[in-house]
C-alpha cells in the first residue's frame, strides 16, 4: 500500500522489480474519475443536469458531498497520481497510461467507476446516471486505448430496469463485464436483484461485486463504527454476507451458469466462510432446500477474487495455504489504480510460485473469464 | 478420536431458562405483576429457534421443555462426558432485546439470581457469567459489581450484535469496572435485532444469520481495537465465545495491512493488531469451522502462531460435533492440555484462584 509517493533509490531490488513488471499483467480494477463535474452532461438528459445542482444524488446516506467516512487521501488516491493537466485521480487516460499501463505492461484494464447512480433512492436518477457512464466510458476510454475494458454498471436497487440496461449493452465488446457494488439495501440474493443475474448470464457476462457503497445498512450488525479504517476492513465482512446470500438464495442453482467476481474484498476469508457454509448447510438443509449442493463446491465453481488488497501474512507459506485453498484458477490480480492502496504489481506475489501459476494469477485468469483468451 | 485431559474447563455452557415465568420468584412485585397482566411472552431469541438442529444435539434434546433446561442432562452430557472441573454457564436468556432499559434492568438482576440459585448453587463444578443490562452502561457496572462479589461469577456476559459497536467509548465503564474486579469480558454469538444481522440488511434465512455471527465478531474485533480499549485497559481479557476462529488469521493480515496504512487516524492503537489479540483475546473452541481432515485444521492452528488462543467449549446443548468428538482429530496432547486447563487458567483468574485452593485443601 502506498500511503506517499517516495523517490526509491536504485538497488537490486528495484532493478529487478523493473524487470518483472515487463510480464504482461491484467488490472482488473481501474477506477477512471470524470475531470469535471460536467463531464457526464453530453450523455445525460437535460433534465436530470438541473435536478442534480438543485437536488444532488440523494444517495443512502447523509452526505450531499463526500462518503461518510473521510478517506485518507484526498479522493482516496495516491496523491502522485493528479495529472498535470488538473482533475482528480484517475481523470486523465494519457496520465493513466503514462503512470500505470505503459509502465506496468497492462494489456487488459477494466474499469470500475465507482461513482456512478448505484446507492441513489432515486432509481430514475440512477439508472440515467448509470446508462451515461456507459455511454462515457465508451467515449472518453474505451474507444481510445483498446487495452481498456468497461463495466456495465446499472440502477442496483431497480432490478428490471438493471436488467434492461445489461440487454442493451449485451454483445457490446467495449464491456466485459456487469459491476454491482457490495453495500446494498438487501443482500444481493435476495429476488429483487435476480433480474441482473438472468440478464447477466444471458448475455455471458460475469457480475462483479466491488466492495463500497450505499445501501442503508450500517455496516456492522451493532451500528455505524466510528473510523475509516474501520469500514475498510468491514468491507470484507460485508463481502462475506454478500456471499453466504448469494450462496444461500440458490441464485447460483438457479443461474447456473453465472460467474461473480468478489473485488477489492479480499479472498483470505473465503476457505472458512465456505466451510462454515458447508457445516451449518449440513446442519440446516430442511430450511434452504433449493440449495443442493455444497457451498464450498459452489464457491469453488462460480467465484473469481481480485487480489487487491492483497493478503499479507508475515509467512509466505501461510499466503500459499489459502491460495491453494482458493484455487490459483480463480485469482485476477488488480492493483485498483489509481487508489492509495495500489498493490504494485511486481511487489504482490512473494518468489516461489511456479511459471504456470504466476501467469495465470497476473493475466491468465481474467483474459479466460472475460473471453478474452 | 482425541480423547480430553481430565479437570479441563468447559468455557461454554447454555443452561436455558424454562421461561420467562420462571424469573418470577426472582422478580420485585411491580414486575411481576407487569409479567402477568400484560400477560408477556417468553423471551427466546431468533438466534436459536429451540426446535432448529444446531440449538440442541439430537442426542441431547430433552423430551420436554427446552434443551439445556435440565441440570441433570447438563450433569451426565457435558460435564461427567468430559470430566470437566469447572463448567461456565453463559446463559442466552433474550433480555438484550427489550426496548425498556428499567425492564431489561429487572430481567436480568433477576436471570443472574436464578442461575446461582437454579445452577451454580447445586454443582460446584458450575461457574457463571454475570448478564448485564446493556442497555444501560450505569444499571450493568451496578450489576457487575453486585454479582461479582460471588466468586463463582467469572467473567461478564455480552452479546456480539448489539446496539452500537463494542468499541465504542460509550461502553469503557463496563471495561473498567471488569478490569478492575479481575473479570474477563466474554463475547457471545446473538443479537438484540437492534440492527440488522449483516452490513446488507436482513438475509432471509435462520442459517444466514448464524452464518453472520462469524462477521459480526469480526467487525466486533476492530471495533474493540482500534478505538483503544486495550490501551486503555491492558489487563483487560475478552473471550469470543462460539465465534469461530478459523477466520482470525487472513482477518488479522487485512487489519494489520489498514492499520499499518492508516494507523494515522487512530494513533492510540500503539501496538500491532495482532499482538494485541495475542495478549488480550481468546477464543472459545467450538464451533470448529474447517474441514474434517486434521492436515489442514493443522494448517489452521499454524496460522495462528500461538497455542494460548484456544480455550476448550462444547457449546452444549448446542450441536457443533457428535458423539465425544469435542476435540479435533489429530492435534497433539501438549495442545489439548492447553486447550482444556492451561490456557483456560490463565484466562480466567477466578477459576486459577479457585484451582489452587482446591489443591491445597
Amino acid at each position: 500500500m502506498n500511503v506517499q509517493f517516495r523517490e526509491r533509490a536504485e538497488t537490486a531490488s528495484s532493478t529487478e522489480a523493473r524487470a518483472q513488471v515487463k510480464t504482461a499483467i491484467a488490472d482488473c480494477d481501474i477506477h477512471p474519475a470524470r475531470a469535471t463535474a460536467t463531464e457526464l452532461h453530453p450523455f445525460l438528459a437535460s433534465r436530470w443536469h438541473k435536478h442534480l445542482e438543485t437536488y444532488g444524488k440523494h444517495p443512502y446516506q447523509g452526505m450531499m458531498e463526500g462518503p461518510p467516512y473521510p478517506k485518507a487521501q484526498p479522493n482516496a488516491s495516491r496523491r502522485d497520481a493528479y495529472p498535470p493537466e488538473g482533475g482528480p485521480q484517475g481523470s486523465s487516460l494519457s496520465f493513466m497510461q503514462k503512470q500505470h499501463l505503459d509502465p506496468n505492461n497492462v494489456v487488459l484494464g477494466v474499469l470500475n467507476p465507482l461513482a456512478t447512480g448505484q446507492g441513489i433512492r432515486n432509481h430514475d436518477l440512477a439508472a440515467a446516471i448509470c446508462s451515461a457512464i456507459n455511454d462515457w466510458q465508451i467515449d472518453k476510454w474505451t474507444s481510445k486505448d483498446s487495452r481498456l475494458k468497461g463495466s456495465i454498471v446499472v440502477a442496483n436497487e431497480d432490478g428490471p430496469t438493471a436488467a434492461a440496461e445489461i440487454r442493451k449493452r449485451a454483445g457490446d465488446k467495449n464491456f466485459v463485464q456487469v459491476l454491482l457494488l457490495s453495500r446494498t439495501v438487501e443482500p444481493l440474493g435476495q429476488r429483487r436483484y435476480w433480474p441482473i443475474y438472468e440478464a447477466a448470464e444471458e448475455a455471458g457476462l460475469p457480475v462483479g461485486v466491488h466492495a463500497f457503497g450505499f445501501g442503508g445498512n450500517p455496516i456492522t450488525a451493532s451500528g455505524w463504527p466510528s473510523f475509516y479504517i474501520e469500514e475498510m476492513v468491514g468491507h470484507s465482512q460485508c463481502q462475506q454476507a454478500v456471499l453466504s446470500s448469494l450462496v444461500l438464495e440458490g441464485v447460483f442453482e438457479r443461474y447456473s451458469r453465472l460467474k461473480m467476481i468478489m473485488i477489492e474484498a479480499g479472498f483470505g476469508w473465503a476457505p472458512s466462510l465456505a466451510w462454515r457454509l458447508d457445516k451449518n448447510w449440513k446442519r440446516l438443509r430442511s430450511e434452504v432446500p433449493h440449495v443442493t449442493r455444497l457451498p464450498s463446491e459452489t464457491i469453488r465453481e462460480h467465484i473469481w477474487w481480485t487480489t487487491q488488497p492483497m493478503e499479507d501474512p508475515e509467512r509466505r507459506d501461510h499466503l500459499f495455504d489459502v491460495i491453494d485453498w482458493v484455487g490459483w484458477d480463480k485469482l485476477l490480480f488488480a492493483t485498483d489504480y489509481p487508489h492509495w492502496d495500489f498493490d504494485e504489481p511486481s511487489r504482490v506475489l512473494p518468489p516461489g510460485v511456479g511459471d504456470a501459476n504466476r501467469e495465470a494469477f497476473y493475466l491468465g485468469n481474467a483474459k479466460t473469464l472475460y473471453g478474452l483468451a | 478420536m482425541t480423547a480430553p485431559v481430565a479437570g479441563g474447563v468447559d468455557c461454554d455452557l447454555h443452561p436455558a431458562v424454562p421461561h420467562l415465568t420462571s424469573l418470577l420468584p426472582y422478580l420485585d412485585d411491580y414486575w411481576r405483576d407487569q409479567v402477568t397482566t400484560r400477560g408477556m411472552t417468553d423471551l427466546v431469541s431468533q438466534s436459536y429457534p429451540p426446535n432448529s438442529p444446531i440449538s440442541a444435539r439430537p442426542d441431547w434434546r430433552p423430551a420436554r421443555g427446552k434443551p439445556g433446561s435440565r441440570l441433570e442432562d447438563m450433569q451426565a452430557q457435558a460435564l461427567d462426558a468430559f470430566g470437566v472441573r469447572f463448567g461456565i454457564c453463559n446463559p442466552l436468556f433474550g433480555v438484550q432485546m427489550v426496548f425498556s432499559e428499567d425492564m431489561a434492568v429487572a430481567f436480568t438482576c433477576a436471570l443472574n439470581d436464578w442461575l446461582v440459585k437454579e445452577w451454580l448453587d447445586k454443582d460446584d463444578r458450575l461457574r457463571g457469567s454475570i448478564v448485564i443490562p446493556i442497555q444501560s452502561v450505569e444499571k450493568s457496572v451496578a450489576e457487575i459489581e453486585r454479582c461479582a462479589r460471588d466468586k463463582r461469577f467469572v467473567q461478564v456476559l455480552m452479546l456480539v450484535m448489539g446496539d452500537l459497536p463494542l468499541g465504542k467509548r460509550t461502553y469503557w465503564p463496563i471495561y473498567a469496572a471488569a478490569e478492575r474486579l479481575g473479570l474477563p469480558i466474554g463475547i457471545h454469538a446473538g443479537s438484540s435485532y437492534h440492527n440488522p444481522p449483516t452490513s446488507v440488511g436482513w438475509g432471509s434465512y435462520h442459517i444466514e444469520d448464524y452464518v453472520a455471527q462469524a462477521q459480526a465478531f469480526q467487525t466486533q474485533l476492530t471495533s474493540l481495537i482500534v478505538e483503544g480499549v486495550f490501551a486503555r485497559h491492558p489487563k483487560l481479557t475478552m473471550v469470543m465465545l462460539e465465534s469461530g476462529f478459523t477466520w482470525l488469521p487472513p482477518y488479522l493480515w487485512r487489519l494489520h495491512k489498514f492499520w499499518r496504512g492508516i494507523r494515522m487516524e487512530t494513533p492510540w492503537v500503539d501496538r500491532a493488531p495482532l499482538e494485541i489479540v495475542r495478549s488480550n483475546i481468546r477464543f472459545s473452541l467450538q464451533p470448529i469451522d474447517a474441514p474434517p481432515e486434521p492436515e489442514v485444521l493443522n494448517r489452521l492452528f499454524d496460522h495462528m502462531q500461538s497455542d494460548e488462543l484456544l480455550l476448550f467449549s462444547t457449546d452444549y446443548p448446542h450441536w457443533q460435533f457428535d458423539r465425544d468428538a469435542a476435540l479435533p482429530e489429530g492435534i497433539s496432547s501438549d495442545l489439548v492440555k492447553k486447550i482444556m486447563i492451561d490456557n483456560p487458567l490463565a484466562t480466567y483468574g477466578r477459576l486459577k484462584e479457585a484451582a489452587i485452593k482446591e489443591t491445597m485443601s
